[in-house]
């Protein structure tokens, strides 16, 4: 009985993908958009910069502060 | 590292721009349709009528269409954030934290399971359950909505707050302080209900098309009845929560209030302009009037504002040289005191590396002074704090006329219907067609009075846009600005074909 409810659960979704017509479609659209999002855009474009340049949480806080810092005069 | 780049923070500004506006233009068909479609839901459960199911599957077709183009989209403003933004990015993560992984958690249980039922649910669930998925899908899709506004209200109104020298982050003091701000509310109700507004012109955009082919006449009248009334009651709930808006501009952030009225000069007892063109050549305290030609109404700002007929108003002038009559102070002053500030941040960061307690003590001591002023410490000039107010102006009286016009279109809609004479009247039928293509421009001009009226700041007072960024080269910037607009003019391109595909093939194919 406990078993049988993940099995339908699983059935519900597996019957719906197969009937979907549109949604095929759409499926693909979302699985290419999601793999240059996070497969490309992610990896070489968009690093998070300061994950990637700063290894503790630290020298992320001492890079800002010496950003905010620096120049209170008109250097900008 | 050298300077920041004040040509990489425009394209920084450019690229954000970019991709929120498109990501805007999915989300409030979204947040409208959802409910429209459990509308029409609730209709066939309480008629039994299958013309009323149709009629639901195909607009969730629909719904479901604009979902998958639109998903995810938003997610790229996060890269944004981690890559141009970083400096902003540390200094809220503490804030944005809590709000932005509660709407993480909702939207993937939401969307994991009721919108499966929703979508694959059909005569596999009891009627009484799927119409629930269907209510749960719009209310938590709005709620999905209600934490980025919260982070975007904080941003204009920081409040439930502590600024941490020492690690340079704005950390959460009272969560219930920045849900419940005045201006996170308004925010809240103002966008859902314009977004409102917008799915209900959706429907009435592809319904009129319908009537003038005299295609799907039944279900285009029906569809346009349901998106009539609840498009009409969402345009009189903006209209007041709009005003609300004002009202708490009036109160967080007048210089933007000052700057969408096109009031230079402050006033007891403030005109409204109604309709005005700004005098191009006007410029702050030159002395020319501010407006080429203008019809204003009597004291209506000060009402407007302040809730009283004869309160004073101020202007963008008396904002930046300030008005000691009135107790404004200068933003002369206020950059001195910001400025002091910075240095007693510097002197917290030099104290702290050597290891001088006593004077770090000291330090953060005077920077608690004038820290509500640590924003005005990077301007350079007090001129800076006048948002483009031509563009301002400009857009928020646009969004007001067509908020106004929208008003009368639903209750055209709505008479004619009752008259059971809609089809015959062509001219509103092709106005109809126009209005989902007007009530976006709307929607996205209310955030261009939103973000470009509160320029030059990324977090009111504290931090200008320009300190927020990333001290990154500005090649790169450029090279992914450009990736966008082919990724979203390729995506815009992919919707609109299938979108179209779907609604010549009308309810007869869903």
């Amino acid at each position: 009985m406990l078993m049988e409810y993940p099995a339908r659960v699983f059935k519900f979704y597996q019957d719906g993908f197969r009937r979907m017509t549109v949604g095929k479609t759409l499926w693909k659209i979302i699985i290419i958009k999601l793999i240059i999002m996070f497969g490309v855009l992610k990896i070489f474009f968009f690093p998070n910069f300061l994950s990637t340049n700063f290894s503790t949480d630290q020298q992320r806080a001492d890079h800002v502060i010496e950003q905010l810092t620096r120049s209170t005069g008109n250097n900008y | 590292m050298g300077e920041i780049d004040l040509t990489m923070v425009n394209w920084a500004r450019a690229q954000f721009i970019l991709t929120v506006m498109y990501h805007w233009i999915f989300v409030p068909i979204t947040l409208g349709l959802s409910f429209l479609c459990a509308f029409f839901e609730s209709m066939y459960v309480r008629t039994g009528d299958d013309e009323w199911k149709k009629l639901t599957k195909f607009w969730m077709t629909l719904f479901g269409i604009n979902f998958a183009i639109g998903v995810a989209t938003g997610i790229i403003l996060e890269f944004q954030f981690g890559t141009n933004w970083s400096n902003y990015s540390w200094m809220v993560g503490d804030i944005f934290g809590a709000p932005l992984a509660i709407e993480g958690i909702l939207a993937f249980f939401l969307e994991a399971t009721f919108f499966a039922v929703m979508f694959f649910g059909w005569d596999r669930t009891s009627k009484g359950f799927h119409l629930f998925s269907t209510w749960m899908v719009a209310i938590g899709s709005n709620l999905s909505a209600l934490w980025i506004l919260v982070a975007n209200g904080w941003m204009q109104s920081p409040v439930g707050m502590a600024f941490n020298p020492e690690s340079a982050r704005f950390e959460m003091q009272n969560f219930w302080e920045v849900l419940f701000a005045p201006i996170a509310i308004a925010k809240f109700t103002h966008t859902t209900s314009s977004s409102f507004v917008v799915g209900s012109f959706f429907v009435i955009t592809i319904s009129s098309y319908y009537l003038l082919k005299g295609r799907h006449v039944n279900m285009a009248k029906r569809s346009i009845i349901v998106a009539s009334v609840f498009g009409l009651l969402a345009s009189l709930f903006t209209a007041f929560t709009g005003d609300e808006s004002a009202y708490n501009n009036a109160r967080y952030q007048p210089m933007k209030l000052a700057a969408y009225e096109g009031l230079f000069e402050g006033a007891r007892g403030a005109d409204i302009v109604a309709l005005g063109i700004l005098n191009s050549g006007k410029r702050l305290g030159d002395g020319q009037e501010p407006f080429a030609f203008e019809v204003s109404i009597p004291k209506g700002l000060s009402i407007m504002a302040k809730r009283e007929l004869n309160a004073f108003v101020p202007g963008i002038k008396d904002l930046v040289y300030g008005n000691e009559a009135e107790g404004i102070m200068s933003v002369a002053e206020k950059m001195e005191k910001g400025k002091a500030a910075v240095a007693d941040f510097a002197a917290i960061r030099e104290a702290g590396k050597s290891g001088d307690e006593q004077a770090k003590a000291a330090a953060i001591e005077r920077f608690r002074v004038n820290q509500d002023y640590l924003g005005f410490g990077y301007l350079d000039t007090p001129e800076e704090i006048v948002p483009p107010v031509a563009t301002v102006y400009y857009s928020f009286h646009i969004m007001v006329y067509l908020g106004s016009f929208f008003i009368l279109l639903f209750m055209l809609y709505l008479y004619f219907s009752y008259k059971d004479t809609l089809e015959d009247k062509i001219w509103l039928l092709v106005l109809g067609f126009c209005s989902f293509f007007l009530a976006l421009t709307a929607s996205e001009l209310g955030w261009v009075v939103a973000e470009v009226g509160r320029q030059p700041w990324a977090i009111q007072d504290l931090m200008p846009v320009k300190m927020a960024t990333t001290n990154i080269g500005v090649g790169h910037v450029q090279a992914t600005f450009f990736m966008f607009f082919v990724l979203f003019g390729a995506l815009l391109i992919a919707e609109i074909k299938i979108m179209l595909k779907q609604i010549k093939i009308g309810p007869e194919g869903v």
